[in-house]
Formats: structure tokens, sequence, C-alpha cells
């Protein structure tokens, strides 16, 4: 589900005696966590450490972890481009152009040179477009000679910042509102790239999200109910959930997206994928759930809390949920990126989110034959945003399951 | 064992028959069917389909009777004469389409399989014992890069590399003047001539995996005292690590494999789609998008009989090969 090495059932994370490289400190690796030698950094030793919670044991650990650290700075300018998506782009992400379709990416030019000095003076060049005779197709080239400056908060048409606050200004744009600005490019419309991956971001972000918070609430109850009581219900659960995942999903999922009818809505459409998604996201959960549920299940605690006559809700509430929880959001954090590249491939293929609705599969779905990845490359650029964003939720979950591991002795 | 082998082809009887029951579901999920679809197209080009003859064809294919029904009819030709169904959009049996895509959709999933295990063994071995080098760094890296990268977006990447750089189209499985040829020994190995780059496409992600689960199980291994003891008697050190850690690490090999196969077959729909092989992919989907309904149930159900019957064979090579799983 995780498609990564550590999280096998078999706990080999278990220590041993460390091996002689663990000692050479390196943190980067999630390995060398559970090995080198523990507390070198935290003021007060091992007594101290002793007194410390779960949490902010786990908070010291994960702030060690370099790829952890990385993969929250990918993932926080992610969600920040989501959230201030509409300020944070130079444009909207419908506005199209119909002078520019395909103009390629201009530079950002800092210096302008004013005779023989240089002056900041923040410009990008414009175009000049010839249309070929014989197939009608238009090109451009840079021209140098036509100066765009572009200036911070330039006042632009009037805009709503989350469909509320009435603005008129965006981060950077051009001085003059309308002239010809596609740092990224511009797609078949003439739309601004930049624009619309920065606005892609809210949906493909978001979408994985709730796509998780979906499977969440359906694997803890079912792995909850699977692993507490046992017997006939968790064999049901389990031959339920081993079914599912003889399905192979990408041709579940198509099969299921093709099911929504052209013309939904585009808010149920995302709600209709993220469920869809959630069909098969809900079982790895369901199974790590479980799986903690039972090595807890004989622990002395539980067993304490029991004997003192707790129902059966607390102890699952009180006592065994807060021991595995961050567990399962080392777990969940890892199944975003899954559920991010499931939405672009659906979208990509036609059948997840449709246009008008702007997510990193649906700008990927221009860039779909050879002629035009070959005429403009810089179609492919949305999956950057793919790219970086599941790296850094890999990193980020790989950092926090290492952080909740609680055979680690960092 | 051969009880367990018994046991567990029963165990998979069930399981097929609902895999049946859900591929035909979703298929009927849609509102409308073929038929529907073809007299809407025929509609909205301005022309009317005479009603009797939609009603016939309503008949044929028994698309006015209950959904059970259906199923019922659909499922019995199956069982006893190998019969899919008719293809309402190629007007020919399912069966004369699907079996050579499958074929070759079991050809790649089989070969991207031994060319992550080509791959991910050797590099996987190499980064656990020397980890926290640079090469083990580099691998890491690479592993990361390899998992961030959606399939089709890798396949998208290498036609434009191959475009741009190389001046030809990638894409297909064959070229020109074999796509249609019969079978033969130029045919094929034109075929293998085209077959690295979905293999490659669709490995990547699997290799990386793999190569993250080798080395971390391997790791754990080589911490294990009967290490130390062996490399105490003065055993040679290649012999110290390929004799039992490399061994024990392979197990685990097996194990991920049902599960490395289900997701090349499911990731390889795909990357079909995007590099036009002649596979499962590029039908299924446009079985979907036109309702062309035997069709495409036949293709979920046969991928997903696929499915199970990997998942069985790496369960029984894995209990032949660990003698710590007990088969009772």
């Amino acid at each position: 589900m995780t498609a990564d090495g550590r999280n096998d059932p078999t706990g080999h994370q278990s220590s041993g005696p460390a091996t002689p490289e663990t000692g050479v400190g390196e943190l980067s690796d999630p390995d060398v966590l559970g090995h080198a030698a523990p507390s070198v950094d935290i003021a007060g030793g091992e007594d101290e450490m002793a007194m410390l919670g779960q949490w902010k044991l786990m908070w010291i650990r994960f702030k060690r972890h370099r790829l952890a650290m990385v993969g929250v700075v990918l993932v926080a300018f992610f969600y920040f481009l989501a959230i201030f998506a509409e300020f944070l782009s130079p444009q909207s992400p419908h506005d199209y152009n119909r002078h520019y379709p395909y103009a390629p990416p201009q530079r950002l030019h800092l210096f302008l040179r004013d005779g023989d000095q240089l002056r900041f003076r923040p410009h990008v060049y414009g175009y000049t477009s010839t249309v070929d005779p014989a197939s009608f197709r238009r090109t451009f080239a840079i021209d140098d000679d036509q100066i765009i400056p572009v200036r911070l908060l330039p006042q632009g048409p009037e805009y709503r910042m989350w469909n509320l606050i009435p603005m008129s200004r965006r981060l950077f744009g051009p001085v003059e509102p309308g002239a010809p600005m596609f740092l990224l490019g511009a797609d078949r419309l003439g739309r601004d790239l930049l624009t619309r991956i920065v606005y892609g971001a809210r949906v493909s972000m978001t979408i994985g999200l709730v796509g998780v918070a979906f499977s969440l609430i359906i694997g803890i109850i079912m792995g909850g109910i699977s692993g507490y009581f046992g017997g006939v219900a968790d064999n049901i659960i389990q031959r339920t959930i081993e079914f599912l995942q003889s399905i192979p999903q990408i041709p579940l999922w198509m099969g299921l997206a093709a099911a929504i009818p052209q013309g939904t809505d585009p808010l149920l459409v995302y709600f209709l994928i993220t469920v869809i998604l959630s069909v098969l996201g809900w079982t790895g959960l369901a199974r790590v759930v479980r799986g903690r549920f039972y090595s807890l299940k004989t622990e002395d605690f539980v067993i304490a809390a029991r004997v003192d006559g707790c129902s059966s809700l607390r102890i699952i509430m009180r006592h065994m949920v807060p021991s595995f929880l961050s567990h399962i959001i080392a777990t969940v954090t890892l199944a975003v990126p899954t559920m991010i590249i499931a939405e672009t491939s659906l979208s990509f293929l036609g059948l997840g989110l449709r246009p008008p609705v702007v997510s990193w599969g649906v700008l990927l779905q221009a860039a779909q034959s050879v002629q035009v990845i070959a005429n403009f490359p810089w179609l492919l650029l949305p999956g950057l945003g793919v790219f970086f964003a599941v790296l850094g939720f890999n990193f980020l979950g790989d950092g926090l399951r290492d952080a909740a591991d609680p055979y680690a002795t960092g | 064992m051969g009880l367990y082998i018994v046991r567990r082809f029963l165990y998979m009887i069930p399981t097929v028959i609902l895999i049946s029951i859900v591929a035909f579901m979703i298929i009927q999920l849609p509102p409308g069917d073929y038929l529907s679809t073809l007299v809407a197209r025929y509609e909205a080009e301005g022309e009317t389909l005479d009603q009797e003859y939609v009603s016939r064809l309503r008949e044929i294919y028994g698309l006015g009777r209950p959904v059970h029904v259906q199923y019922w009819l659909w499922i019995r030709g199956i069982i006893t004469r190998g019969d899919f169904g008719r293809s309402f959009a190629w007007g020919r049996p399912v069966s004369a389409l699907i079996w050579t895509r499958l074929g070759l959709t079991f050809v790649l999933s089989l070969t991207t399989t031994l060319f992550i295990w080509i791959v991910a063994l050797p590099v996987g071995i190499y980064s656990a014992i020397r980890q926290y080098t640079v090469g083990d760094y580099v691998v890491t890296t690479l592993g990361f890069v390899g998992l961030a990268t959606p399939n089709f977006l890798l396949a998208l990447i290498f036609m434009y590399i191959g475009f741009s750089v190389f001046g030809q189209t990638v894409g297909g499985l064959f070229s020109p003047e074999f796509v249609s040829a019969p079978w033969s020994i130029p045919r094929f190995l034109n075929m293998l001539s085209h077959l690295w780059i979905p293999v490659v496409v669709l490995g990547t992600a699997g290799t990386a995996g793999l190569i993250r689960h080798t080395r971390a199980n391997l790791l754990d291994e080589l911490r294990k005292p009967y290490v130390v003891t062996a490399r105490a008697k003065g055993l040679p050190e290649w012999k110290v690590i390929l004799k039992y850690p490399v061994r024990i690490a392979l197990n685990f090999f097996v194990s991920a494999q049902a599960t490395i196969l289900v997701t090349l077959v499911s990731g390889a729909a795909i990357v079909s789609i995007v590099l036009s092989l002649p596979t499962t992919g590029p039908l299924l989907l446009r079985a979907l998008q036109s309702q062309d309904m035997y069709l495409a149930a036949s293709f979920i159900l046969m991928l997903s009989v696929m499915n199970v019957l990997s998942t069985l064979i790496s369960d029984i090579a894995l209990a032949w090969l660990d003698p710590r799983i007990r088969y009772t």
C-alpha cells in the first residue's frame, strides 16, 4: 500500500546489536535512529529522557530526521500554494488569451541594462508570432525588443480571495494588466500554466487528504472491529479485504470512475472520486489498525484496564488508541501520496476530474500525445508538482513512522 | 504440501465467483447501456436508428432482461463454452479480442518482474552492505525518485526523450511491418526491442520499492549474532553475506512477489494506454467509455483472475521455500 520497505508486519526494526556502521551518526537514513547512540544532543541525558511523554519523544526524534524536515518543507510549501492560490498566482485559472495559444515559457529577468549601468527592473520579454502558411500553426519566438515590466503586487482585475474577500492585487504580475506573462508557458487556450499549476495544487493536494480521511474512518472502524473483537467478524472483514485487494486497482478505479455520468456537477465528481479511491484505500489502513489492536490486546495495561472494569469503548478510546495513534498518523501520511498519484492517473485518462476543474491530472491530460509533448514540452510541468508533492509526503511519512516507532531508542 | 495446494485452490473459487459478480456489477453502474449510448450518438448526429432494429439488437444481446439473468447467461457461457459474450463495438466475440491482449499483458508483467528482480537484488544487497556510503545514498535517492514518479508521467518523459533526442516515436510493441504479421522469430525479436521501454517504465517503482525492502531486511539479518559468528570463524566475506542473510532476505522477495505482480498488472493498464501498447489497457479504457459491457467485464474478470493466480503461485513458492512456514 505504501510501497515502502519498512512497514512489513515482521517488525524488523526491533533493535539488535549495533553494527559498526551505525555509529557514523548520519541521520538522514531512518535506520540509524533505531540504533545510534541515544540522546547525544538532548540536555539532561537519560533521566530526563525517561520523564518525557511519548509525543515529546516523537517530536525529538522527528526533528532529527533530515529527510522528514525536507518533507515538511515540501508539503507545507504545496499547502501554502493551495491555500493562497488566488493571491499567489498571476492570473485567474480560466483567463484565456486567444493571441497566445501554446506560448513558450519566458524567463524572468531582474535587471535591465540602461545605458552602461544595470538597474533593478524586473521584466520579461514579449513574443513575436509567425503563422505557418501551410499548417496555419502559430509559432512564438521570444522578442528581446519588447520589454514587459513586472512588479510585485500589481493592480489587476478584481477577484475574490476564497470567494469572499474582494481583492485586486496579486503577489506579482505584469505592471500593465493583460500584458503577456507566461513564466511556465501557456496551454492550448493561452491560459497561464503557472497559474493553473498553483490552482491545481488546491484540488490535487486536498483530494489526497479527503480520500485518506474517508479511508481512515472506514479503516479504523473495520480494523478496530476486526482486531478487538476477532472471531467471525474478523474473518469476514479479512476475507473482504483480501478480496478487494485481489482486484487490480487501476482497472477497478477505471471501471468505477467510468460510471460517473458526463456532465455531473464538478463538486460531486470530486466527492465521488475520493469515494472511489477509498474503496481500496481503507483496506491497507484497516490491516494496520487490526495489527495494532491484536498486539495491544494482550498488553498488561489493557488487561489491567479490563480487570478494572472499564467498558470496551473506554479501553479502546482511552487506553489503546493513544498508544498507536502516532503509528496511524504515519501510515496515513504515507497513504496520501498514493491517493494523489491515483487521482492524477485517473484524471489523466479522462476518467477522473474533468475541466473546468483544475487539478494536476487534468492539466497533464493536455500532454497525452507525443506530438504535443514534442512541440510543447512545458505542458509536462504539472508532473513536477505531482513529483515533489509525493516525494514530500513520502519523506514526511517515513520520518513520522521512524519517530513513532516505540522500539527506537533515539 | 499437496493438501495445502489443493486447499488454496479451493479457497480461490469463491473469490473468483465474487470477482466475476463485482466485475459485472461495475459495468452495470453507468446509466443506460451500449445501445442507448449508440442511439444517443446517432441522434446527436441528426440521424435516427430504426426502433425495430434497436429492439432486435437488445433482444440478441439480452439487454432487456434483469441484471442477474444477464449475469447468469454471461457466466454460464464462460464456464461451459469459453464464450465471453460479444463485443458491441467490435461486433466480434470477446474471446477473439482478449486472449492475445491478455497474453501480451502477461508477457509484459512477467518480463518486468524479471527486470525488477535482476536489478533490485544486487543493488539492494550492495546498498545494505555498503550502508551510508555514497553508493547507498545514490541508490536511496533514486529509490525515492522512482517511487514518487507516477508511471504514466515516466512514460510521457520517455516519449519526450525518445522523440527529441533519438527522433523516433516511442510506443507500440512492434515496428509497423510486424504489427499484423503472424508470430515468427523476427517478430519476437522485434517485440523484445520495443519491450524494454514499457518494462523500465513499469518496473521503476517496483524496483525502487524492492531495493528498499531488500536493504532493510538484509540490514536486520546482518545485525544478528550468527553473522558475527560466521565472520569470527573466518569465513570469506562474500560467503558470510551470501550464504545465509541473503537467503533469508530472499524469502521476502518471494512473498513480495504477489503484490508486485498485482501492481504491475494494474499499472500496465495505464502505461499501455500512454505508450499505446496492444495490451489490455487501451481496449479496456475504450470499452469502459463506450459501455461495451461484456468486453470490459471480461477484461476486469480475467485481470483479477491473473492476480489471484499470481498470489497463489507466490504463496505456494513461499511455503516450499521457507521451512518456517507451516501449511496446515
